[in-house]
């Protein structure tokens, strides 16, 4: 493929444009309702402290997780909308065993990993399964799931926590398993989750997975056209199942930096709703590697800038979803008008070299 | 020009499903539901499987969930895939809540129909207007109205009497009456505990008392929902430009109108959907669909895209949701006898087509029989997973027999037609 100077700055117009446009809804939602529109940019929009930085790297990793879990499924057109549930579980589970301390300091940190990667992947596996054997749309079984995890989780929870106690949890996990971090930032007081590092190596395995394997092209391939792919060998139903399988395996990853990091166990406060906003960041990178750390990035920077907005501003951070949703319809809008656009220019392209060599023809005659 | 796509539609139809279900048909079917769950009562002693009570608590569940389902229904007819439904119910929560404190239920209905349908509308510009991917546009409405919502809220609820960030102040809710005679006459059968009579009469008077108008308005929609679709020359061209944009665009059929009146529509009732839920609880709350656009989705599908079907659908959830809210523990483990004889029925009808799903079937009647006879109730958690376990089995079972309008879910641009 070769590089297209005109084609890249179309590609990245989209996504500048669409923040713009976001930006613009929502001062006029806030001019609507009365808020002070300035303020709110300029609370969002100063250069964060120290603290906020390693916030907001945590939590883009954390985001970014999930919006890979989500890509590879959206790679070839299957929407795993069950990455919230996914992640619940599994890193209920995760933590239940490493609480539990079966093996001894880090061993029991890798195990623990294994577990989420396992439990996430099975959990995801039902929807798989339930769509190549009896046609079920993974729409509706993974959402269903959500809830049932939702369920178990809650159920498990009550058995294996301490009875009497208000503040339900698994047991909390051996400080020999737990993770200090890295102080990469000069004198921010907190650390950046050790298991951020999980998100760089799923980074990682994701473009590889996906461009230099046999798996990958097949994927890639069914996404774009199914019958195509069906036609040269692909079997779809296997595909189908093992992306789930990825997908939810990613899944299970995203609780752990948070659990081993921070939380030291699963309780009824454990960060939720990780899921949903992957699918949204995982929208706005466009399932590519790159693309997405942008877009985690962005959203864990919008989030935790608004987190002040009470205070500076008077104004409820809930301003930032309806942002957040702005961004990621604009830019699938973005996307297809650029998309369209180029598509125009190279049939008048190719419309005009043809007449060109046409002509080139005629004249000798 | 109606009578060819007609023609094609009903081709169409009649090659997927042998049997078109008929009245008699239907009443029979109902009879032995009925039957299966007097008996189911008398076996197990669980009187709430089918007391007026339960009956009035499915109808409460299952109507938010039937109107999230027939905005479905609408869009997917037109050929749009909506799963910004759940996004839209809960822009009618909040119409419903903030016009309703302030000017009365009437009100709070007439905004959460403004609401959806301006939700609708915006899905209708993405998918219809610039062709994005249906499941993106919908996902991103629902983090748009989530978002808005709560906004709103914050600041159209706090400091006002009983408001909050989270919950609005107390709307009015809308009178109730009994259906005069049928209501009485049957509650007075319903106390003389007569074997399957009693259990008639108890369900029709769950069914005739305590209405509110609302409710009946929900039920007509579906009717009219029917009527217009499958009896109109309009609802004939809203399911043409489902079916086969191209072929309706050739005959003069405006495939952006269509898409975008049926999309619009389907905001409205998912917004109604939402108001149903304000009246009810006689708040907004946040949180308050609790994913019923889903599982509103889910009945739509369940009843083949249709809605007889998809009235089946969504009083199955209904009735399993209110199964949990009435002695929960007890009745959910009645009904598992109930779905072990169902799957063991499900595994004869399969023996000769398909061995294996036969005995995999028998296999989970078998699991169900051990687990109702070693157990007692069923732990609260559990019973509150039944109506999405249900969703998850039904959908298991009858996926492979349903039929999608042929163009749902795929972007159509004008001129295709060529």
């Amino acid at each position: 493929m070769t590089f297209d100077p005109r084609k890249a700055g179309l590609t990245l117009a989209a996504p500048l444009l669409a923040i713009v446009f976001a930006v613009l809804v929502t001062s006029i939602v806030l001019a609507a309702a009365g808020d002070p529109v300035g303020t709110v940019w300029q609370t969002i929009f100063t250069q964060p402290r120290p603290r906020n930085v390693v916030n907001i790297i945590n939590a883009a990793s954390v985001l970014y997780l999930s919006a890979l879990a989500a890509a590879v499924g959206f790679r070839m057109n299957l929407f795993n909308i069950g990455v919230d549930g996914q992640y619940r579980i599994a890193a209920f589970a995760a933590a239940y065993v490493a609480g539990e301390a079966w093996m001894p300091g880090k061993l029991n940190v890798l195990f623990s990993i294994l577990v989420a990667v396992v439990v996430g992947a099975l959990w995801a596996g039902i929807a798989g399964l339930l769509k190549v054997t009896r046609g079920v749309s993974e729409v509706i079984s993974t959402i269903m799931l959500n809830s049932i995890a939702t369920a178990l989780v809650a159920y498990f929870l009550r058995q294996v926590a301490e009875k009497g106690s208000n503040n339900i949890h698994t047991t909390t996990i051996p400080a020999s398993s737990q993770l200090a971090g890295f102080k990469l930032v000069g004198d921010a007081p907190n650390a950046i989750y050790t298991l951020s590092v999980l998100a760089v190596l799923a980074g990682i395995f994701y473009w590889l997975l996906l461009n230099r394997t046999v798996f990958g092209f097949n994927l890639r391939a069914t996404g774009m056209s199914e019958s195509a792919a069906v036609a040269s060998g692909v079997s779809v139903k296997k595909m189908v199942v093992v992306s789930m399988l990825i997908s939810g395996g990613v899944a299970g990853l995203i609780g752990m930096p948070l659990l081993f990091g921070d939380a030291y166990n699963y309780g009824l406060t454990f960060q939720t709703g990780l899921g949903f906003a992957g699918i949204a960041v995982a929208l706005l990178g466009r399932n590519h590697p790159v693309g997405i750390a942008l877009a985690a990035l962005l959203f864990a920077f919008l989030n935790e800038q608004s987190n002040s907005l009470q205070l500076k501003a008077g104004v409820s951070n809930d301003i930032v979803n309806i942002m957040q949703g702005v961004i990621v319809l604009s830019v699938v809008i973005a996307y297809e008008v650029v998309r369209r656009y180029n598509n125009a220019a190279e049939q008048r392209r190719v419309a005009a070299q043809l007449a060109a060599s046409r002509q080139a023809e005629e004249v000798p005659a | 020009m109606s009578s060819t796509v007609e023609g094609a539609l009903e081709k169409a139809a009649t090659t997927v499903r042998k049997v078109r279900p008929t009245w008699p048909v239907v009443l029979l079917a109902l009879a032995g539901v009925i039957l299966l769950l007097a008996l189911l009562r008398v076996i197990t002693g669980a009187d709430d499987v089918a007391s007026s009570g339960t009956v009035r608590a499915a109808i409460r569940a299952a109507l938010p969930i039937g109107l999230a389902g027939l905005g479905g229904l609408w869009a997917e007819r037109s050929g749009v895939v909506n799963i910004g439904l759940e996004g839209m119910m809960i822009m009618g929560t909040f119409g419903a809540g903030w016009a309703g404190y302030q000017w009365g239920m009437w009100a709070g209905v007439a905004f959460a129909l403004l609401f959806g349908a301006l939700a609708g509308g915006v899905h209708a510009i993405a998918t219809v207007g610039f062709g994005v991917d249906h499941i993106v546009s919908g996902v991103a409405i629902n983090v748009i109205a989530l978002g808005a919502a709560q906004y709103l809220a914050g600041l159209a609820f706090t400091g006002h009497p009983g408001g909050g960030p989270t919950q609005s102040p107390q709307v009015t809710p809308m009178s109730t009456f009994d259906v005069p005679g049928v209501a009485d006459a049957a509650h007075s059968i319903a106390e003389k505990n007569w074997f399957f009579v009693s259990d008639l009469a108890g369900i029709v008077n769950g069914l005739t008392s305590r209405l509110t108008v609302l409710t009946l308005i929900g039920v007509l929609l579906f009717v009219l929902t029917w009527w217009v679709l499958w009896r109109t020359t309009f609802g004939l061209r809203v399911r043409s430009v489902g079916e086969s944009p191209a072929a309706a665009e050739s005959l003069g059929v405006s495939v952006y109108r269509y898409k975008y009146i049926a999309v619009i529509i389907s905001g409205a009732l998912a917004g109604l959907a939402g108001a149903y839920l304000v009246q009810d609880s006689t708040v907004y709350r946040e949180g308050q669909t609790g994913g019923r656009g889903y599982i509103g989705l889910a009945a739509m599908i369940f009843g083949n895209w249709r809605p007889g079907g998809l009235a089946a659908g969504s009083g199955l959830f209904g009735y399993t949701d209110a199964l949990r809210l009435r002695s929960g523990g007890e009745s959910v483990h009645a009904l598992l006898l109930l779905l072990a004889v169902l799957l063991v029925v499900f595994g004869l009808a399969l023996f000769r087509k398909n061995r294996r799903q036969a005995l995999v079937s028998a296999g989970a009647a078998v699991l169900l029989v051990v687990l109702f006879l070693v157990t007692d109730e069923i732990a609260g958690d559990f019973t509150g997973m039944t109506p999405y376990l249900t969703t998850l089995l039904v959908l298991a079972l009858f996926s492979q027999r349903l039929r999608m309008p042929k163009a749902d879910g795929q972007v159509y641009r004008k001129g295709s037609a060529g």
